[in-house]
């Protein structure tokens, strides 16, 4: 590359955009996944799967990801488990969404009022049958709209796997700023990218959040 | 009633429904249930009655193990409640509750929410179920409502809904914790009036109620708390003419 900005560069930071949407899909879902299993631990009856999941929430909240994204590709590595950029990112990325994933669920697991919760014990339904019939498409409703909101954290933080060597937005940008040296152009074209990203999932939160306030159930 | 079918039926059928001895309770350290005992016939309407934290709507609640005692016992159709090792699925199949804010589940319609238990939980077929709750619609008056979501219902068509909701899992005694408390006179009137049509069914029921001269003419038995004990319990007639001053008080006020 090298000279003024081309076709190529853009083609380039394209390409990398398209990893960046492709990480934050891998972490949104296996986030998301593991996130879940992480809400229902907090709201269950085992004492010991409650302590376990705040545990977990606890520790990864406290770790910043960047650490979290160094140790999972440079700490296994040192300790014999190569991984791909990748995994690595990939699953760090997936480690640190869970935790606040699975804290966002448990707050909209636990906001289904009470009641709710006798009314189906006393219909005799399973704690099972509780919780997928009756609680769960309450908490779904509730939970949508802070999780697109969340999603726009995760679309930002996935810049930190450039440190790992994955050629997301961010890390496309710094190769081709290497060899351009024009750092206020190529940051200024990734941050309207990731704004463009972004700003639409905002948008979208804010609006849910509306129409939710607006059909609250009365008197649930 | 009629005394001589009584004394010929097996013991079974004379047994209590319901039956609370010495039962106790604390909420740390309060002290909310004080030996309360009572009985439930078959067929019969208990009705509780007495100030707000006199326990009355405790008591219901431990009829349905939503509370657990401190000491005491509670037999329900036949089933120690205060027993750890209670099936509580089968207790929750004899016993049906109505709360005071209705507790439809806003995310279901109405049919939704009364055939979800009989087929998640019973096993009925779904076109049953459904038969079965446009039958216990019609018996609440709301078999018009049957697609409607509870946020599109008045409140008393809500609480009708869900004694409609309890109803279809056939319970064998109804629990009513002040069902009618969030409702306006009117609205109050069309509830009381399916529970009294249930009573005249002779389903079993009891219910916690602030509504003096409802109870008055629906309870078989009347049971006065007042500070966490049985102050005085006996026929409707309690209510006109009362042997304690403190009910005699909280009748005065009640009117």
């Amino acid at each position: 590359m090298g000279g003024a900005l081309n076709l190529n560069h853009l083609l380039f930071l394209g390409h990398g955009a398209l990893w960046t949407i492709g990480l934050s899909v891998i972490a949104l879902v296996g986030g998301g996944l593991a996130g879940f299993l992480v809400a229902l631990g907090r709201v269950s009856p085992s004492r010991t799967l409650r302590l376990l999941a705040a545990t977990y929430v606890q520790l990864i909240q406290g770790t910043p990801l960047l650490v979290i994204m160094f140790l999972s590709f440079f700490g296994l590595a040192a300790i014999g488990f190569n991984i791909s950029p990748l995994a690595a990112a990939g699953a760090s990325m997936t480690i640190f969404v869970a935790a606040y994933l699975g804290e966002i669920w448990r707050g909209c697991i636990e906001a289904v009022p009470r009641p709710q919760w006798e009314a189906a014990e006393g219909l005799a339904l399973s704690r099972t049958q509780r919780m997928v019939k009756v609680i769960l498409p309450q908490a779904i409703r509730i939970a949508t709209p802070p999780t697109v909101g969340f999603m726009v954290q995760i679309i930002k933080n996935t810049s930190l796997a450039s440190v790992v060597g994955f050629v997301e937005l961010t890390r496309s940008g710094q190769i081709i700023n290497n060899s351009m040296f024009e750092p206020f152009l190529i940051y200024s074209i990734i941050a309207v990218v990731y704004f463009s990203l972004c700003y639409p999932l905002s948008r979208l939160s804010r609006r849910l959040e509306r129409t939710a306030l607006q059909k609250k159930p009365a008197l649930a | 009633m009629n005394i001589s079918a009584i004394q010929s039926a097996p013991a079974a059928a004379t047994a209590p429904v319901v039956a609370m001895r010495g039962v106790h309770k604390s909420f740390g350290p309060l002290k909310v249930l004080d030996g309360v005992s009572f009985e439930v016939a078959r067929g019969e309407v208990t009705v509780l009655i007495g100030r707000s934290g006199s326990g009355k709507s405790t008591a219901l609640r431990c009829i349905d193990r939503f509370e657990t005692i401190d000491g005491g016992e509670i037999e329900v159709c036949g089933r120690r409640v205060d027993d750890a090792r209670l099936d509580l699925r089968a207790l929750r199949l004899d016993v049906g509750i109505v709360f005071q804010s209705y507790n439809l589940f806003p995310h279901l319609t109405i049919e939704e929410n009364i055939t979800l238990a009989p087929h998640a939980v019973k096993g009925v077929p779904k076109a049953e179920a459904r038969a079965l709750a446009a039958k216990v619609l019609a018996q609440v008056g709301l078999e018009e409502k049957l697609h409607a979501y509870p946020e599109q219902l008045s409140g008393g068509q809500q609480q009708r809904a869900a004694i409609a909701r309890s109803l279809a899992m056939q319970p064998k005694v109804m629990l009513f914790d002040e069902v009618t408390s969030a409702l306006d006179p009117e609205l109050t009137g069309e509830v009381l009036k399916v529970i009294e049509a249930l009573a005249a069914d002779g389903m079993t029921m009891v219910m916690v109620t602030h509504e003096m001269g409802f109870a008055r003419g629906i309870a078989d038995q009347v049971v006065f708390m007042h500070k966490g004990k049985v102050h005085e319990a006996g026929p409707a007639d309690i209510l006109s003419s009362p042997s304690t001053p403190e009910l005699a008080q909280f009748v005065g006020t009640g009117l």
